[in-house]
């Protein structure tokens, strides 16, 4: 057992020999040395958030068809540095009749519920803050302390736009975490297990072979989750001002836009570890941790890419829309795909393994096809009777034409 | 318990981090109120009317349908996890519990109770 | 004193303390606030018991559900959300005689419980804990009927949350 195959524990007894040497009781050694290690992984995050900004404003300047920053260092590398420093020199307003404990306390929270995810993600199969056994439902957990955050900083900033921005939000949010609690479930049922360490190892057969449309709805919640376009009420920019984000700047804007990135990118480490398998790359995690957290934080950042640019590429949905879009498709259909799921896996696991896999794959996509074809013939009847049978078929034949 | 002693200390420095950053803003930024500073945004004009506004019951309504919701998937989670070593008649129990929610759920939107936030 | 026991002593210290004050806060909001931070109290405690299943549901449902639904019933309804009222009546005595006797009834009675003094046990290595709640839901002589019962409670609770709502309208 040299360094490069199990870092975390050489890298502990060694610290642990130093402080013992140093005359500390062995609980207080292993109380620091944890602290030391959670105290090193947040700040490598907070580093790697600073890159997500910079990563954020160069994709979505890609995406518009300009460069983005490129004034500051090379390719404009500089650039998140100096944000950090103007957020960090200006001035800490606090609006009149806000509710100053609740007013400072909510950007906390809410870059806190970011961080602690952090804890049952492992980074490879020997490198993990906690083998949580409940860790999927922690990942839901760190999501409701989340809404409460957005809550709290819409309601202290005694603004009517943040208020009706935050409820907006929260209701959104709360929403969209019942397709996600039933598509978690999936994982749970193909693995056997809530934990995390446990699902990836189960994934000799990426999940997302075997259950497609229950990733693509945990995307689509996970998105809503995240508060991010389409799904951005509170921010819509052009609408509500930027929702329960009025009346903060400075570093305390920092904390809830930073916060924000960095769940978007955690986000697209879950959708990996669930669904694409996590650190497991056909037998690379065994060759050397290293390998698996880069293979990870690869997963990961493709997942952040996709979630950019569904958010640079989409509009912003209304809101009743969107709630309708929640209650009245995504809620049912992933409840039906749960059922489904369970069935088959329970009949077919016994057998082939082609037969296995073929079979949820294709489920699934039948599944998809029927959903969508009732939502078709939903739509169009609801067309036919506002507009009248020949008036739904006249743009077609006008087109035609 | 060990474990979760690990999830403590996460939230600890959890909450440190963001603390700290907001200190240290707070104390490097200059600290000049002034009225017009604070006073509440609205797209840069006076304000109109209180700062409290009739929210619709709407919300109240998705939360309550959201409560019902999650405590059921959170009762299904154990019943996830044993899936495997079960057999169909557990699957079947399952599914029998989905479907009753599931009527619940068209209930609720028959009766309009899904229309508009 | 245990690790153990000062952290189980810190936190219920802060969950009665919030406790207190979700009773006796002035504002709404702040009192619901408190209530979220007991909750996480209670939350912690269940993991002290060995129960981490019960304190992340604990979260997701209390926290995330129902200090939510809290939260927009008194924004929904109030518009001046500061309580005026005094806080204490003519028979506050009564109400805190009545609280010590019962302290003391259920303190003597659990006095004679062996398992009074002790912390709770960690799981034998290997102890599956959701896996044997699990079966314990959906083995027929287990839980299963008032698992399924539970889901008919659930109806019932979605029917009058239904019913609630149309009144209002």
């Amino acid at each position: 057992m040299n360094f490069w195959n199990d870092p975390l524990k050489i890298a502990a007894d060694w610290l642990m020999g130093i402080f013992t040497s140093w005359g500390m009781p062995e609980i207080g050694a292993q109380a620091l040395i944890a602290f030391l290690g959670i105290f090193l992984l947040i700040a490598i995050l907070m580093v790697l958030d600073i890159f997500l900004v910079w990563i954020e404003r160069k994709v979505v300047a890609r995406f518009q068809d300009r460069i983005g920053p490129n004034r500051l260092g090379p390719y404009g590398l500089m650039q998140p540095f100096a944000d950090i420093v103007k957020l960090l020199i200006k001035e800490d307003t606090t609006p009149a009749g806000a509710d100053k404990v609740v007013y400072n306390i909510a950007p906390m929270l809410s870059m806190m519920s970011v961080l602690i995810l952090w804890a049952i993600v492992p980074l490879a199969p020997v490198i993990l803050g906690v083998d949580l056994n409940v860790g999927i439902l922690f990942l839901i957990a760190a999501g409701s302390i989340g809404t409460l955050s957005i809550i709290m900083a819409g309601w202290s900033s005694n603004n009517k736009f943040a208020m009706v921005g935050a409820f907006r939000q929260v209701a959104v949010m709360i929403s969209f975490e019942v397709p996600m609690l039933a598509m978690l479930l999936i994982p749970t049922v193909l693995s056997g297990s809530m934990g995390m360490n446990a699902i990836i190892q189960k994934q000799d057969i990426w999940f997302v072979a075997l259950a497609p449309l229950g990733a693509l709805i945990f995307l689509i919640a996970a998105i809503a989750e995240l508060g991010r376009a389409p799904f951005d009420m509170a921010e819509g920019e052009s609408e509500l001002v930027s929702g329960y984000n009025i009346e903060y700047s400075g570093m305390k804007f920092g904390m809830f836009y930073a916060g924000e990135l960095l769940h978007a990118f955690t986000f697209g480490g879950f959708w990996s570890i669930l669904f694409f398998g996590g650190y497991r790359f056909f037998g690379l995690e065994k060759v050397s941790p290293f390998l698996a957290i880069a293979v990870i934080l690869f997963k990961a950042m493709i997942g952040y890419w996709i979630i950019m640019w569904v958010k640079y590429t989409m509009l912003r949905i209304r809101i009743d829309h969107m709630l309708a879009f929640n209650w009245k498709f995504l809620t049912p259909l992933s409840f039906v795909l749960l059922m489904m799921t369970a069935l088959l896996n329970a009949l077919l696991r016994g057998g082939s393994t082609w037969l296995y896999i073929s079979g949820m794959f294709l489920s699934n996509v039948l599944l998809a096809w029927s959903a969508l074809e009732i939502a078709r013939t939903y739509s169009r009847r609801e067309r036919e009777k506002a507009e009248g049978p020949k008036q739904a078929l006249g743009v077609v034949a006008e087109v035609h034409h | 318990m060990n474990e979760w002693l690990y999830v403590g200390l996460f939230f600890i420095v959890g909450l440190l981090i963001p603390v700290g950053a907001i200190g240290v803003a707070a104390i490097l930024g200059p600290k000049k109120p002034n009225s017009i500073k604070q006073s509440t945004y609205e797209c840069g004009i006076e304000t109109v009317g209180d700062s409290w506004v009739q929210f619709k019951a709407q919300y109240y309504i998705f939360a309550l349908v959201f409560l019902v919701f999650d405590v059921e998937t959170v009762f299904l989670f154990p019943w996830a996890v044993k899936l495997a070593g079960l057999g169909v008649f557990a699957v079947m129990e399952g599914i029998v519990f989905i479907l009753i929610l599931i009527a619940g759920l068209v209930y609720t939107w028959r009766k309009g109770m899904l229309e508009w936030a | 004193m245990t690790a153990q026991q000062i952290i189980f002593l810190v936190v219920s210290f802060v969950t009665l303390g919030s406790a207190l004050m979700v009773v006796t806060s002035r504002n709404l909001i702040h009192a619901a606030l408190w209530l979220v931070s007991t909750l996480f109290g209670v939350a912690i405690i269940y993991t002290l018991l060995n129960a981490g299943f019960l304190a992340v549901v604990q979260v997701v449902v209390y926290i995330g559900a129902i200090a939510i639904l809290f939260i927009f019933a008194v924004m929904l309804t109030r518009k001046d959300m500061r309580d005026q009222s005094p806080q204490l009546n003519r028979n506050w005595w009564m109400g805190a005689l009545l609280a010590v006797v019962t302290f003391g009834g259920l303190f003597s009675l659990l006095q004679s419980w062996s398992g009074f003094s002790k912390t709770a046990a960690d799981f034998p290595s290997g102890f599956d804990a959701i896996g044997r709640l699990g079966e314990a839901l959906v083995s027929p002589d287990a839980f299963v009927l008032p698992f399924e019962v539970a889901s008919v409670l659930l109806l019932a609770a979605l029917v009058g949350a239904v019913y609630l709502a149309f009144n209002r309208k």
